[in-house]
């Protein structure tokens, strides 16, 4: 027999009729229907009408940012953050196993409960967190009510749920390394420092980018948690570009959110894809 | 002095672990036991009288609507993992074992679904035409659609570290193309396959933004988009929302509790290559 009949292209049957049909092909039309005014009984072609759209009202453009400032920070801080916690947790400590586990579980959570627990944490009256602070002596505020705070307090959020898959990845990431290169640093005299910065960081380095890549695209979908934390508010200070494609799907504006669909490609075309070639090639470099 | 140098380094992790990660799931369970006005205090402490009965009205509410939609959420993960492990494990065999211009094309496709979100209208659009919108099998196989890219990678990759010898030594046997998959290939892929069971299972439990879009109604619910309407109606009943989010949350912990090492591993396996 050979390779054709063997490797029959009608295995791949199930999985691409399934994955064409529900996934490719309404990504590919949703090209169309961002350029029309559309009801799911009819379309009327308007150009680049919902993009302006999007750019020209506040409510809606300030969503690209608040989307970019989520990604980022999130992103961003639980690559730092993450990188300690598997530090410490691969010393010889002894009760790594059940830090570990505790580390792990909110992983498992859904985000939804999530949200609302620490809703009820940040609560500004009543809140744990609030009559904490006040023990220690310092003012709490309305965390999520507050503009100024109500995004980067669902950011710290997503990183106390997001934070655990990080750990697991760097863990396996640090354990990898070949013991022989620290033992032949630490017979040179190296440091804990050296060894650090000379051995861990970059034989990490694939750990490293698999923990941006994936938390910067999480990021940028991000839905669950603002949506049962804050619901886009206060005003829109929370709203992401997956909230608004969601309001404007309950609002009856087809076409807008579809609009809000493909902005997201482009921010990922634009950050993702690069980002994961210029890290791939500082991997080999 | 070294061993000093550790005992602090536990005592100060677990301190910080207990306070971050613990006392929010602490809370829960506490708050989940009081009554209704004890509980909308908020407070973190044991409840003046424990309230189990709580956990029963979750059940009880809305004319048991928490069982139902457990149900459902149970039928929709069960239903998509079963054909993500039959479908996505034979087409990453193939993908990996056979090399040309449409298989590259077929692994660009798979591997940008990765990165690239749903299209949500459009996507209502396409089940709309398929009369599969606000259906239980439409759910289940939109669940399969998004969860294919990382099942593929998962199975090509392992499909990657067995040796091609047994194949063929079966093909000479005489095996057909279908018996040589089902009776040789996939038992050999049995450790990937339960990675890719609890990675998919955990995830399509946990979705609330799917569900909201694709199966909205009281009549098919899921368990996360119970517990969010829960949220609305009892907001001032924390006691409620918290019995509903430790009952949701409980599938999770037996799983946990029973396959912690393979959970791990598995979330590893689903975001390294990713």
């Amino acid at each position: 027999m050979k390779k054709r009949t063997v490797y029959s292209y009608w295995f791949l049957a199930p999985m691409l009729v399934i994955y064409v049909t529900l996934f490719i092909i309404p990504i590919a039309i949703s090209f169309f229907f961002s350029l029309t005014n559309w009801t799911f009984e009819g379309w009327s072609f308007c150009g680049i009408e919902n993009f302006r759209t999007f750019f020209t009202e506040p409510a809606l453009y300030s969503s690209i940012g608040n989307t970019f400032i989520y990604a980022f920070l999130t992103s961003s801080l639980k690559v730092v953050l993450a990188f300690l916690i598997a530090l410490f947790l691969t010393s010889a400590i002894k009760t790594k196993t059940f830090l570990r586990s505790a580390v792990f579980f909110p992983n498992l959570v859904s985000m939804i409960a999530v949200g609302l627990t620490f809703k009820a944490i940040l609560n500004p009256t009543k809140g744990i967190l609030n009559q904490c602070l006040a023990w220690l002596g310092m003012e709490g505020r309305d965390w999520l009510g507050d503009v100024s705070t109500a995004l980067f307090a669902v950011v710290g959020v997503d990183v106390w749920k997001g934070l655990s898959i990080a750990v697991v990845i760097f863990i396996a990431g640090i354990k990898s390394i070949d013991t022989a290169y620290l033992e032949a640093a630490r017979i040179d005299g190296a440091g804990s420092w050296q060894i650090l910065k000379y051995i861990t960081l970059p034989l990490c380095r694939p750990a490293v980018n698999s923990v941006i890549l994936l938390s910067l695209i999480g990021g940028l979908k991000s839905f669950d948690l603002i949506w049962s934390m804050t619901g886009g508010g206060p005003g829109y200070a929370t709203d992401v570009i997956a909230s608004v494609i969601y309001k404007q799907y309950a609002a009856g504006y087809y076409g807008l959110s579809t609009a809000g669909n493909v902005l997201m490609y482009l921010m990922i075309a634009i950050i993702a894809f690069p980002l994961q070639k210029f890290l791939l090639k500082a991997e080999e470099g | 002095m070294k061993k000093k140098r550790y005992l602090i380094g536990d005592i100060a992790g677990l301190l910080v672990v207990f306070v971050v990660f613990i006392i929010p799931f602490v809370f829960i369970v506490l708050n989940s036991l009081k009554d209704t006005r004890e509980a909308n205090l908020l407070k973190f402490s044991l409840p003046e009288t424990f309230h189990f009965e709580n956990y029963i009205e979750v059940f009880t509410a809305n004319d048991g609507l928490f069982l139902k939609s457990f149900k459902n959420s149970m039928i929709i993960t069960v239903g998509s993992v079963v054909i993500l492990v039959l479908a996505c494990s034979m087409a990453g065999y193939v993908i990996q074992r056979r090399k040309g211009r449409f298989m590259t094309f077929v692994n660009f496709l798979v591997m940008s679904g990765l990165m690239i979100p749903v299209a949500i209208l459009p996507t209502i659009w396409v089940m709309q035409k398929l009369h599969l919108y606000k259906t239980l099998p439409g759910m289940i196989l939109l669940e399969a659609a998004f969860h294919t890219p990382l099942s593929i990678m998962l199975y090509r990759g392992f499909m990657a570290n067995i040796p091609v010898e047994l194949e063929e030594a079966a093909r000479i046997d005489g095996c057909s193309p279908l018996g040589l998959y089902a009776k040789i290939v996939f038992p050999l892929l049995k450790p990937i396959t339960s990675t890719v069971i609890i990675l998919n299972a955990v995830t399509v439990f946990n979705d609330f933004m799917n569900p909201l879009y694709f199966l909205p109604g009281s009549e098919n619910s899921t368990i996360q988009l119970t517990l969010y309407t829960f949220m609305g109606q009892f907001s001032n009943s924390y006691n409620m929302v918290f019995a509903d989010v430790v009952l949701i949350t409980l599938p999770m912990l037996v799983l946990f509790l029973f396959f912690n090492q393979k959970i791990v591993d598995g979330m590893v396996a689903g975001s390294v290559k990713g």
